[in-house]
């Protein structure tokens, strides 16, 4: 059953990404995974989840994932 | 307005000129036989509108004068020999960094502590770097009294001429001699030249950043050394600057700097009266040392001593000018011994009697 | 069912940062503090007349992430040539970004004595209690018991001496008007380690003296950890060495709630 608006999202540069993971350790709504295809760098990225699963809240914007990417790898949007 | 004539002494004089030659940064530490100099500083660069800091060490001095330069400004350090061992880090950084600023010692015993009398025992350390990596930097030697003024002037104009830092090698005894000097006239800071290298902030432009570390594989610091020492060539090529005395007849040339010259040229005096003819070589530049020039006199002058006030280290530099054209005499005093003029009088006579009783003969 | 849903960005790159990948560690504490001081330098406005002195150690290619004027400076001197700096332009912003092995241990002098003198520079001290350009070796701050390759065995006070906490020793100065230290180790700590760093800012705009943001930061090469246990590690040991919050503060600010 699809949200009927996305409060958040986000992007992650996957070539910035050195494969930290914090991002996933801090996101309060479990919307961050790993991508396991190696980025150039050979690192494993983190990657938005695409679906919002059954009982999960979506992306809300709250940037704490950015507020700790070492790399600047995260940009955040809100909606209006 | 016009030039002044002031009685100073000379540490004095050199922080006047270096005011009126548009210094208006100093940093310094006090350490005997110069710290009149700060000291004069310390009043005369509020009344310029210019900076003094006595910082908390020689080390953090040559620091400050790094970051003035960077910022574009004339600037100045002085120490003497033990606290200008400890300035060789920001002088290779300024070296690589390609920044101006006008450095002075006033020499004294060493190594080490060694004492507060004058000596000239930093000519290595001076001329063969003192830092690391491969740099030079020219070094002026003043004979004393006003060339102290004038050089200074000239050390500031090299130092942003080349962007490179310039050292000024003086000893006690001239830091401490009043005499009379002439001071040229400030130097307006609106005619000295652009710096479009310094920062400033990037308003208006990228972001600049000056640094001496360049890391890479592709020959990068290889390339970046290699343009350093074209620079150097073009020093080498026009800054040589040396005075000589040699009336006709010359048999025996004096070659000495700074506080030595000056003892040596009364000693050459008294040789003249007892029928002796000797002339005076004084480079005034030590890096680049005017080798050619002393080349040529010896070419035709059979005898060349060489007097030092340490046990040999200018001695090099007139070996490989000269090499076996004439013979080379030596006579040095090392840890702040000044003889009189009639003790080097000794030396010069005992050359062309032969007797080898002051100083020796150096084989080449 | 609207699928015209507008968004705004609330969070990209500074523009005090450049475009250039950094060859930081995964994890490490040095982006984020890149990227906390580029936000202030932004917000403020101050980057054009910005003229930063990164330290030598894993920051010391510092100018090729900031996006302002920076001179390099030999090991420990960076508040000196910083001093040189502010000297000459009163009226541009100076700040030096410097390591626990350039601050606290070669550098120790001018860092005291700067912040003595109350130089109107702001300092932010990136501590990882280990020094790690090197290769892991000993810091002035690595904890009792930590494991250095200089330290084999662990930090040993009889052998090594304590940690030294410099902050607080430098808080002890009169020139200096404002010390406090945070982490890079949580949202939380993050957020708060951007308002000293902006109180820092201030405190040199306002001429009020001299400040400095320690700023706890995770290592994980040399720690051996992965990215999330240096941040656990931070967070539950570091800070019982060195506490987090307000050291000094005689700026007068009403700190906003």
């Amino acid at each position: 059953m699809a949200k009927k608006t996305k409060k958040g999202k986000i992007t992650i540069d996957r070539e910035l990404c050195k494969g930290c993971h914090i991002c996933i350790e801090v996101c309060p709504n479990n919307r961050i995974e790993v991508d396991e295809e190696l980025n150039k760098k050979g690192y494993s990225p983190a990657r938005p989840k695409e679906n919002v699963s059954e009982g999960e809240k979506g992306c809300v914007g709250c940037a704490m994932c950015a507020t700790v990417c070492p790399e600047v790898a995260i940009e955040v949007y809100r909606a209006q | 307005m016009p030039s002044e004539k002031m009685l100073m002494n000379g540490s004095q004089t050199v922080g006047e000129a270096a005011v009126r030659a548009g210094c208006r940064y100093y940093f310094g530490y006090p350490i005997t036989p110069q710290n009149e100099l700060p000291e004069y500083l310390s009043a005369r660069m509020p009344e310029v509108g210019g900076t003094f800091i006595q910082g908390e060490s020689e080390i953090a001095s040559i620091n400050m004068v790094l970051g003035a330069s960077v910022s574009g400004a004339r600037t100045m350090t002085s120490s003497s020999s033990p606290g200008v061992s400890l300035k060789q880090e920001g002088i290779s950084y300024m070296a690589g960094m390609e920044l101006p600023a006008v450095i002075i010692n006033m020499m004294r015993g060493g190594p080490g502590l060694g004492n507060i009398a004058p000596s000239a025992a930093d000519y290595f350390q001076a001329t063969r770097g003192g830092g690391h990596g491969d740099y030079r930097t020219p070094v002026l030697a003043p004979g004393g009294g006003q060339e102290l003024v004038d050089l200074t002037f000239e050390a500031f104009d090299l130092a942003d001429k080349y962007r490179n830092p310039v050292l000024i090698l003086g000893d006690g005894l001239m830091g401490q001699i009043m005499e009379p000097v002439v001071f040229p006239d400030f130097i307006d800071l609106k005619d000295l030249p652009e710096k479009d290298w310094a920062l400033r902030g990037c308003k208006d432009r990228e972001a600049r950043a000056v640094f001496s570390m360049i890391l890479g594989q592709k020959g990068e610091l290889y390339r970046h050394n290699l343009d350093l020492q074209k620079k150097y060539d073009r020093i080498t090529a026009e800054e040589q600057r040396w005075e000589t005395k040699c009336p006709e007849n010359t048999e025996l040339i004096v070659v000495a700097y700074g506080s030595a010259a000056r003892i040596a040229e009364s000693a050459i005096e008294e040789l003249k009266t007892e029928g002796i003819n000797a002339g005076l070589f004084r480079p005034i530049s030590l890096w680049p040392f005017p080798l050619p020039a002393l080349r040529e006199l010896s070419k035709q002058i059979p005898k060349v001593a060489v007097f030092e006030l340490c046990l040999g280290q200018m001695v090099e530099d007139v070996i490989l000018s000269v090499g076996e054209r004439s013979e080379i005499y030596f006579h040095g005093l090392p840890g702040g011994i000044i003889p009189t003029p009639a003790q080097v009088a000794e030396f010069l006579r005992s050359i062309v009697k032969g007797d080898g009783k002051v100083g020796r003969r150096i084989e080449v | 069912m609207s699928t015209d849903i507008e968004y705004k960005k609330i969070f990209g790159w500074p523009e005090s940062l450049k475009h250039n990948p950094t060859h930081y560690c995964p994890g490490c504490g040095h982006s984020i503090a890149h990227r906390l001081v580029a936000e202030c330098l932004d917000e403020m406005g101050l980057r054009e007349k910005t003229i930063g002195v990164p330290p030598v150690g894993c920051s010391v290619l510092a100018y090729n992430y900031f996006n302002f004027d920076m001179v390099e400076a030999p090991h420990g001197r960076a508040l000196a040539v910083a001093t040189g700096v502010k000297r000459v332009h009163p009226d541009k912003f100076v700040l030096t970004y410097q390591g626990d092995g350039d601050l606290a241990a070669i550098g120790t002098a001018e860092t005291i004595h700067a912040a003595n003198r109350g130089e109107r520079i702001s300092t932010i001290f990136i501590n990882n209690a280990i020094y790690g350009m090197t290769g892991g070796q000993m810091a002035p701050t690595t904890l009792l018991g930590q494991n250095a390759t200089t330290a084999p065995g662990g930090r040993d006070s009889r052998l090594h001496g304590q940690p030294i906490d410099i902050s607080s020793m430098l808080a002890v100065c009169g020139g200096v008007v404002f010390v406090e230290r945070c982490a890079l180790t949580s949202v939380k700590q993050i957020r708060k380690a951007k308002k000293a760093i902006k109180k820092s800012f201030q405190c040199q705009l306002d001429d009020l003296g001299f400040s400095l943001v320690e700023l706890l930061s995770p290592c994980p090469t040399n720690w051996k950890v992965s990215p999330k246990d240096s941040w656990d590690w931070v967070n539950e040991e570091m800070v019982k060495t060195y506490p987090l919050g307000v050291i000094k503060d005689t700026t007068g600010y009403e700190d906003k709630k």
